[in-house]
């Protein structure tokens, strides 16, 4: 006797929960009809990041980099899901080891990016790496999970929320790594998934005057457009590759505030 | 506060307080009818053959003519500095890059009074300005990216630091020489060459500045100075042989340069407008507070980016803050900026005065109640007399745009969550300021500011190893410090790994 399976339907992961598109849309890729989001998925994103973000921000760094850790704990316990929706195998071993190498950085970058200053002039004076905010992720193509992971670690690592536009032709890992997420004790909001198609999502979010950066890494021949529309609040744009791990990736991200503090009795 | 305290505050304010006049002598600057460009070591005829008047903002008199560069000008300033990047620059040893600008940083300690009379001349600024602050902190600016030059493999661990070529800078009139100081110290340092362009009203000083270089020994082409309005400072940003913009001016020029260089891939730092938060908390030393409120916002007629243009005052303290502040409006001096006893000099230009006239006039009529202290202002030049506006709402324009002049809003707040509210509640983060005795507010505040700079019971301090710069629409990447080399360095590929 043969039994029908159960098919999963692929959703939107904005603010910690899975909605359909508001749209009512959705469109075929990797074989998988797949939520087709509308501007108004896009801003209602930024909101559950942008609300977020303060309580992310202000978690301690050892809480953060253990959240980290089990986001690779749960990716781990899904390799054989991750390993079918990704190249292989080999790359979600990469993603786990770059959660798990990213997660170690959470209560060590402030000391490598930050610095004390030896002013002229009786204050304490110091600068220290806080997140930028909210940050928006063009996610590249290829490799469709472990490149997000890259693009993504970092941002959130630093205490960034974050809005990803999954890749719009391998959308199917990073759905599958928002299930992850969900059950890894990052708060609802941190990461918001939308897939869709790029041009129609990538100039909202480009654009939008609530995002303070911008990722590029999988924009391609959109890039220059993209870049124009976020000069409109001065966005951080990084031109992100999905090859790159170093502490200088998470500093993309990061504001730098400098302290004079008196010094007196 | 006491009986006596009380009385001492309410004693009448001293009029008539006149000084003897204490003019520094002028006869050290010489300046020169007419400049030219300053291209491949030599002060050059503009191929545009185009000059303007530069003034004297407190006298309207003209000081020189000066060359506006046109498009083939800046063509062949990015060529110069080009070739000097390739044929020598970029492969003479760091400690020997180091050396000519510790070079340069003593021989502006050695001609300070000239740079700092000419400053005062060529801008409106208070010579005890020119003199103790721009001059002193710009020298200071070159010694200390001096000996990074040769360090910069500890700065960037693990790293290959390159520079990236040729640097383009633009720089805005308030602090024409230390603001020179800031782009062109870590560019050499990291061994860029540069094509700068001075604001089109304050380019002496640069050109003075040129003279140094000449002095130093620097080879030719390393520094290039092309002075002339917005238009040179547009082909600058275009012209495809730079590598590298650093702006500093206003947000919707900065925006339009951002714009331009989208999908150049050409590195970009902007340091933009402001409009920071003083807050003055209920147990701070009120009389050093209005100090530092004055200091905050008059200083350099508050053409400061990070000026303290709203003064947030706890409920508690309004009164005794405000009766304070007044009084001290009475005792600054407005007047000829070479007097050592200016406290406030002239504005630095006819536009300036223009933008801060209308927007003083939105402020009393959108109905903020506005004050300002009996004030003789001089009858030529470019003059405004330091103002506090009263009964301010957050949505008034005086408390929402960058004014850029020495113009004050008040604004109150009761707890420290509505101080940190209505502080943030603006496009810009460039700087705040807190007010307290104590430590643990200090820091709580710090931390809960959207702003690159926090001056913690002091405000406008500036010093060459503290990193300056923005949050959110008042730019990115920053000045100063070992976070102020990045902005001129290809950090060379970062680790791979999968």
């Amino acid at each position: 006797m043969s039994r029908l399976p159960v098919r999963k339907t692929y959703k939107l992961f904005i603010g910690g929960d899975f909605p359909r598109s508001e749209s009512g849309r959705t469109y075929e890729a990797q074989g998988q009809n797949v939520a087709r989001a509308s501007r108004k998925d896009v801003r209602d994103a930024v909101r559950a990041a942008r609300s977020a973000f303060p309580k992310w921000k202000g978690m301690t760094a050892y809480n953060r980099g253990q959240i980290l850790y089990r986001i690779a704990e749960m990716i781990e316990a899904r390799a054989g899901e991750f390993a079918e929706l990704s190249s292989g195998r080999a790359e979600v071993e990469t993603a786990v080891d770059r959660w798990v190498w990213y997660a170690g950085w959470a209560d060590k970058y402030a000391q490598v990016l930050g610095t004390s200053n030896p002013v002229a002039a009786p204050y304490f004076n110091f600068t220290i790496p806080e997140p930028t905010g909210v940050v928006g992720i063009v996610a590249p193509p290829e490799p469709s999970l472990d490149g997000l992971v890259a693009r993504l670690a970092p941002v959130i690592v630093g205490g960034n929320a974050a809005v990803v536009l999954a890749s719009e032709t391998s959308p199917l890992a990073a759905i599958e790594l928002a299930e992850a997420l969900a059950t890894s004790d990052v708060p609802g909001g941190v990461v918001n998934i939308l897939t869709g198609h790029g041009s129609e999502l990538a100039p909202w979010l480009a654009g939008h005057m609530d995002v303070n950066a911008i990722d590029l890494a999988g924009a391609d021949g959109e890039a220059p457009e993209l870049e124009r529309l976020a000069a409109d609040n001065v966005k951080r744009v990084v031109r992100g590759r999905a090859d790159r791990q170093s502490p200088y990736e998470i500093a993309a991200f990061l504001e730098l505030k400098t302290v004079w503090h008196p010094v007196g009795v | 506060m006491t009986d006596l305290e009380r009385k001492q505050d309410r004693s009448p304010v001293p009029s008539g307080w006149d000084y003897a006049p204490a003019p520094e002598s002028r006869d050290i600057v010489t300046i020169a009818e007419r400049y030219g460009l300053f291209i491949g070591g030599e002060l050059v005829e503009p191929r545009s053959g185009d000059y303007f008047s530069t003034i004297n903002p407190a006298t309207e008199d003209v000081l020189a003519e000066v060359a506006q560069a046109g498009p083939e000008d800046v063509d062949l300033a990015v060529g110069t500095a080009r070739d000097a990047f390739e044929n020598g620059w970029s492969t003479i040893s760091a400690s020997e890059r180091a050396k000519y600008l510790f070079r340069i940083a003593r021989i502006l300690q050695e001609r300070s009074r000239e740079f700092a009379v000419l400053e005062s001349m060529n801008g409106g600024k208070p010579i005890k300005e020119s003199r103790d602050v721009d001059v002193p902190l710009s020298a200071a600016h070159f010694f200390y990216y001096a000996g990074w030059a040769d360090k910069l493999e500890y700065a960037f661990p693990n790293r290959r630091p390159r520079p990236v070529g040729v640097a383009g800078q633009i720089i805005p009139w308030n602090f024409p020489l230390l603001m020179l100081s800031w782009k062109i110290a870590p560019a050499l340092a990291a061994g860029n060459t540069v094509v700068l362009k001075p604001a089109e009203t304050t380019p002496l000083s640069a050109l003075l500045f040129a003279d140094v270089l000449r002095q130093a020994e620097l080879p030719p082409g390393v520094v290039n100075i092309v002075t002339g309005d917005g238009r040179a400072g547009a082909e600058l940003v275009k012209h495809p042989g730079v590598d590298k913009i650093a702006f500093t001016g206003s947000t919707d020029v900065g925006k339009a340069i951002q714009r331009e260089l989208a999908g150049t891939g050409k590195k970009l730092t902007l340091e933009l407008g402001g409009k920071a938060a003083n807050i003055i908390f209920d147990d701070a030393a009120l009389d050093q507070a209005v100090e530092g409120i004055v200091n905050g916002i008059y200083f350099n007629q508050g053409h400061v980016c990070c000026a303290g243009s709203r003064l947030l005052v706890q409920e508690s303290i309004y009164e005794p803050v405000i009766e304070k502040l007044k009084r001290r409006l009475t005792t600054l001096r407005v007047g000829d900026p070479l007097d050592k006893n200016t406290d406030v000099g002239a504005i630095n230009s006819k536009q300036q005065l223009e933008k801060i006239t209308e927007l003083v006039a939105s402020g009393e009529e959108e109905g903020a109640e506005i004050y300002q202290p009996p004030c003789k202002l001089p009858e030529k030049g470019y003059w405004f007399v330091p103002t506090v506006f009263t009964n301010v709402a957050q949505s008034y324009r005086i408390a929402q745009e960058e004014i850029f002049g020495p113009v004050l809003s008040v604004l109150t707040f009761r707890t420290p969550d509505e101080a940190v509210e209505k502080a943030n509640n603006t496009p810009y983060g460039l700087s705040a300021g807190v007010w307290t005795e104590k430590g643990s507010r200090i820091l709580a505040m710090a931390q809960r500011l959207e702003a690159g700079v926090v001056w913690a019971n002091t405000y406008n301090r500036f010093d060459p190893t503290s990193p300056f710069g923005g949050y959110k629409e008042s730019g990115f990447g920053r000045e100063g410090g070992l976070h102020g080399l990045e902005p001129y360095l290809d950090l060379g590929e970062s680790e791979v790994r999968g």
